[in-house]
């Protein structure tokens, strides 16, 4: 073995204070350096942190982006999400086939380069994109990328054309990136000129009970999607009596299709810490956590910035706003690639250095979470509203949207539309009036709310985007009449085949057999019994699994059943009472005639008996 | 604390009333009175963690595991109904065709529990799913003990009663997905410290053939196994529990 | 006399311990056979149907070409279809060939594994038998549900004479067969 390996790992724990807890980012430094997390590393690790090996395997075999394996000095992680597949995704994996020789999973025999597939990494808005080491890259173009491995081969580094010229802070030295925002539509988050950035200001001087009474007062609800009432989160923490409490916020954006986080990180990242420090100030936390997902790590050192610039301003650390006894300061913690991190419980665990699996409840985060100690999660875009209520007022936010869903919303929009991006509305639009600003001429289908929304067809274009109908986390994803809904929502339901922890039986396995059946209807296989097939199992998925994962990963289909029942009904056949369908006999004996070469007497009409 | 927490209270099971000492879930509460609810992962003695989802209840409409839900007073319960027993022969369903169940040649028949929750509930039609086949290192290299995880429904029990009983933390959950497994604290198990006189390793901690003693293979004749002749329920299962007082006091919910 | 239902069995990828089991009817068989009568059976020996049939008995499932032909065969001519013990219902022992079916070659791997590879293999030609008369070897190991339609299981390793004896009376007499506890082994 390598000695120099070992070294790494032990500066990579030293670098943590050998804290268990500092798993991920000992994982992550151990990757960085030996590209890997080997069978050596996770004995080295165990050692230092005292964590049973099998523990430590347990956490870095969870995570996409650690591996067991040596990945490429150059990682490229192609995004494979539905929307890039629609737009170049092949022709992109053609052009890494041909200039480097390898398909995804695999490396160059010189060890430079790997090539993996990966879940949408927020670039919707400008796909097909990647990901390489710690860079990334949308709006890419087969020439694009060979003039990207070709800078990678000759500098080691992607040219200034993949790393500068961003779009507003996108272009900063500290993000470098060529990517672009999008923003099509300010309101008060975005902002449109004359917000002052004064939120966490008037908040210091508030009590925590004029704070909770303010956001109640707002009806602010969450905007991670299941819409809970944020004063309750926040006044369920600030009850409890503990030395300390934690604000997490949950930027772990990995719901397929949606991209606005990234944007507001890019741009707001100010409003997200000042949401966050009101949210402190309301329950009285001390320890702040910035969950970010691995695919954002080229945000981190602008996010690191901007943290120590707001220490050095007196809006992070001690005594906040000169306010005593106001202290607060928050870390990033780099999550590792795991969809279900975005589930509030796994995310805590996450933090804690562990399987990002969601824990049963109770308790409930809110009581006894990150170390045990009540903990508040929130969606970035929950803590940017957060912070702009304390600044136009909970009157002024409370007067946009609607009754039941307060305040503006972010939708990220994209697919077949002319102008994707990232569009702020008050809540109670129609879809039809988000399709006509996005320009989308031709939309016959839109995925509302990502894979565990639903898909709705052009009946359902009047609904109206808010709580009291189609609540949203803000994805909004248009086909247009030449897509196949089929290989959508198999698609989506491979993303969560490929992202359930595993933890529970039907979640495990029921999205598997989903999953089966669905590549069954599309090879043309599929009886009209398929339909009942489908329908059983997703009901036992969603009534018996444990977190939402399971209880919306059937959506899809179920949504796409109900919306798009002919898509299904021209490729199913009435049951045959005789054969199964599913079973090719052809198939199951090419083997045995390469092997015995010769043509069976049964299934093959010229059989002569020789060879075939 | 409210006046709940200081007292019994009582809860309908199946329109049976069942009197329930705070702090209990439902699945202790339901134990204590005798009535069985159907459970794979869970067993008295461990932590109580609602993953095989097999105990799940339906608790005023909503189906929950009776395992981790704590009891809570007025709940109205549905255990026996013909809608959970349709879902828990579905998850039961999903584990036979997510491993390798080969139970003619698996020394664990006849007192696997899996098998006599297929039993109980009457598993006799063709399945609609798919077998996976999965293709799992079978690790025999401990001179006693074999681990066959082809055949491990992951309920955790031998990570729970390692860790937490026998101290060792010998068995974890690796892996995500359809691709988690148990993994072993060592490259293979005979570099772990497991030993037969771990609870870990105990005679129907691994509730199927996964886990096996060595040597000690079809030792009790057909006919005269637990579930030949009785269904599993709560006083066969008894044969299987890890004494209370083994665990240690600290371990109250889910560890971090 | 009421008409008999014309019963018919088969053997595919399995041990005839399913055929033996019907013989454990003893007695009992004479009191079938008021019911039943045979049709093709290796108990009979007919090798082809000679009529359509009201029930017929798999045992087995699936491994090579000649089982498939035989199972669609009994589908046709059977009205019902039951599939008898563990090898019919999930491919019993035979199916453990599958657990190298993930290999690039795993017809092939089974068979090095089977005549040469095995320490305890003595075949000094390194022969792996190929008659033109054998039927081809399917890539793995299939159930009976996966290649046609079946009605009933009757679970066992074997089912016992007396789980086969309940089943086809009720079979026999138009009832829908009713499994009490002990009668459901998989073992």
């Amino acid at each position: 073995m390598d000695n120099t390996d070992s070294v790494a790992v032990k500066e990579a724990c030293a670098r943590f204070d050998f804290d268990p807890k500092r798993l991920l980012d000992i994982l992550w430094q151990v990757q960085d350096v030996n590209r890997c997390v080997d069978a050596n590393a996770l004995t080295d690790i165990a050692q230092a942190t005292g964590l049973p090996r099998v523990s430590v395997d347990g956490v870095a075999s969870f995570y996409h982006f650690y591996s067991s394996r040596p990945k490429g000095r150059f990682a490229i992680y192609l995004c494979d999400d539905i929307v890039d597949r629609q737009h170049g995704f092949n022709d992109l994996l053609a052009v890494l086939r041909d200039e480097l020789g390898i398909a995804p999973g695999q490396i160059t025999a010189d060890g430079l380069f790997s090539v993996d597939l990966t879940p949408c990494i927020g670039l919707c808005d400008q796909p097909p994109g990647l990901l390489v080491n710690q860079y990334i890259a949308g709006s890419l173009t087969p020439a694009k990328l060979r003039r990207l491995l070709q800078d990678l081969k000759k500098d080691s580094h992607p040219g200034s054309s993949f790393t500068q010229g961003g779009e507003g802070q996108n272009g900063n030295s500290l993000i470098q990136t060529r990517l672009k925002n999008n923003i099509r539509r300010r309101g008060a988050i975005l902002g449109s000129g004359q917000l002052t950035e004064s939120g966490l200001q008037n908040a210091s001087e508030l009590s925590s009970f004029e704070i909770l009474e303010t956001l109640r007062a707002s009806g602010l609800r969450g905007r991670g999607g299941a819409g809970y009432p944020v004063w309750q989160k926040l006044d369920t923490a600030f009850r409890q009596i503990t030395a300390d409490k934690v604000v997490i916020c949950n930027a772990d954006e990995g719901e397929p299709g949606t991209f606005k986080d990234r944007v507001l990180l890019t741009e707001q990242p100010d409003l997200v810490f000042e949401g966050m420090t009101i949210a402190a100030r309301a329950t009285g936390a001390s320890q702040g956590i910035l969950y970010l997902r691995a695919e954002y790590r080229y945000l981190e050192a602008w996010l690191e910035e901007r943290l120590a610039q707001r220490r050095a301003e007196g809006l992070l650390g001690s005594h906040i706003c000169g306010t005593e006894g106001f202290n607060f300061d928050i870390r990033i913690q780099r999550g590792a690639g795991a969809y279900i991190c975005g589930e509030e419980s796994a995310l805590i665990r996450s933090c804690e250095g562990g399987r990002g699996e969601p824990t049963s409840r109770p308790p409930y985060p809110a009581i006894q979470g990150y170390k045990g100690l009540p903990t508040t999660v929130n969606n970035v875009e929950t803590f940017c509203c957060i912070a702009r209520i304390f600044e136009i007022g909970a009157t002024a936010f409370a007067r946009l949207g609607t009754p039941q869903s307060t305040g503006t919303k972010l939708f990220s929009v994209s697919g077949d539309c002319r102008k994707p991006g990232v569009y702020e509305f008050p809540f109670g639009l129609t879809v039809r009036e988000l399709l006509n600003h996005c320009q989308a001429d031709d939309a016959a289908a839109v995925v509302v709310g990502g894979p565990s929304g639903q898909i709705i067809g052009r009946n359902e274009f009047d609904r109206r985007l808010c709580f009291e109908d189609l609540a949203t986390a803000g994805a909004f994803v248009v086909f247009n009449s030449t897509r196949n809904i089929l290989e959508i929502v198999r698609a989506y339901i491979q993303f969560f085949v490929d992202e359930s922890c595993g933890y529970c039986t039907p979640c495990r396995v029921g999205n598997v057999f989903l999953l089966e059946r669905m590549d069954k209807i599309i090879a043309g296989k599929g009886e009209t019994t398929d339909i009942d097939y489908l329908r059983q199992l997703a009901d036992t998925i969603i009534e018996t699994s444990r977190c939402g994962l399971g209880h919306t990963s059937p959506r899809p289909i179920l949504s796409t059943l109900a919306n798009f029942p002919l898509v299904y009904a021209a490729l199913l056949k009435a049951p045959n009472a005789g054969s199964q369908p599913g079973f090719d006999i052809q198939k199951a004996l090419d083997e045995a005639r390469h092997l015995a070469h010769r043509g069976s007497t049964l299934y093959d009409r010229d059989y002569s008996g020789g060879v075939s | 604390m409210s006046e709940t927490l200081a007292s019994t209270f009582t809860i309908q099971v199946d329109g049976q009333t069942v009197t329930v000492q705070a702090g209990q879930s439902i699945m202790e509460a339901c134990d204590a009175a005798g009535i069985y609810i159907p459970r794979l992962c869970d067993c008295e003695g461990l932590v109580p963690q609602g993953s095989c989802r097999v105990c799940c209840v339906d608790i005023n409409g909503r189906i929950q595991a009776a395992c981790t839900q704590p009891a809570a007073p007025g709940q109205v319960i549905g255990n026996e109904t013909p809608t959970l027993n349709a879902h828990r022969r579905t998850l039961v369903e999903m584990l036979f065709h997510e491993g390798n169940h080969l139970c003619p040649i698996c020394e664990a028949s006849g007192r696997c529990e899996l098998q006599a929750m297929a039993y109980r509930l009457g598993i006799t039609q063709a399945s609609p799913y798919p077998y996976l086949q999965p293709v799992r290192p079978v690790d025999a290299s401990h001179p006693d003990i074999a681990l066959d995880n082809n055949r491990c429904i992951l309920c955790g029990r031998c990570i729970r009663a390692s860790r937490d009983i026998d101290q060792k933390h010998v068995f974890d959950y690796v892996g995500r997905g359809i691709h988690k497994r148990i993994g072993v604290s060592a490259a293979r198990l005979a570099e772990t410290d497991a030993s037969l006189e771990d609870e870990a390793i105990a005679r129907g901690t691994c509730p199927v053939g996964c886990i096996l003693r060595k040597r000690e293979g079809f030792d009790t004749p057909v006919g005269q196994r637990l579930f030949d002749r009785r269904p599993i329920d709560l006083d066969n299962a008894v044969q299987h529990h890890i004494p209370t007082q083994a665990v240690p006091a600290h371990i109250e919910s889910d560890p971090p | 006399m009421k008409k008999k239902k014309r019963l018919a069995t088969a053997s595919l990828a399995g041990c005839f311990g399913c055929h033996m089991s019907l013989l454990d009817m003893d007695e009992r068989l004479l009191e079938v056979l008021e019911h039943v009568e045979f049709d093709r059976s290796p108990l009979m020996d007919f090798k082809g149907f000679r009529q359509r049939c009201d029930i017929g008995l798999i045992e087995g499932g699936c491994c090579n070409e000649d089982n498939v032909h035989v199972l669609r065969q009994f589908r046709e001519n059977c009205d019902v279809l039951v599939a008898i013990g563990q090898c019919a219902i999930m491919g019993g022992l035979p199916v453990m060939r599958n657990a190298i079916m993930h290999a690039d070659d795993p017809l092939r791997e089974c068979l090095e594994e089977a005549y040469n590879e095995s320490p305890r293999v003595l075949n000094p030609g390194n022969h792996i038998p190929n008659d033109p008369a054998l039927p081809l070897l399917l890539d793995k190991v299939y159930t009976c549900s996966e290649v046609v339609h079946i009605d009933f299981q009757i679970p066992g390793c074997p089912p016992s004479g007396d789980t086969l004896y309940q089943v086809l009376m009720a079979l026999a007499t138009g009832k829908k067969p009713e499994f009490s506890y002990g009668m459901i082994k998989y073992d």
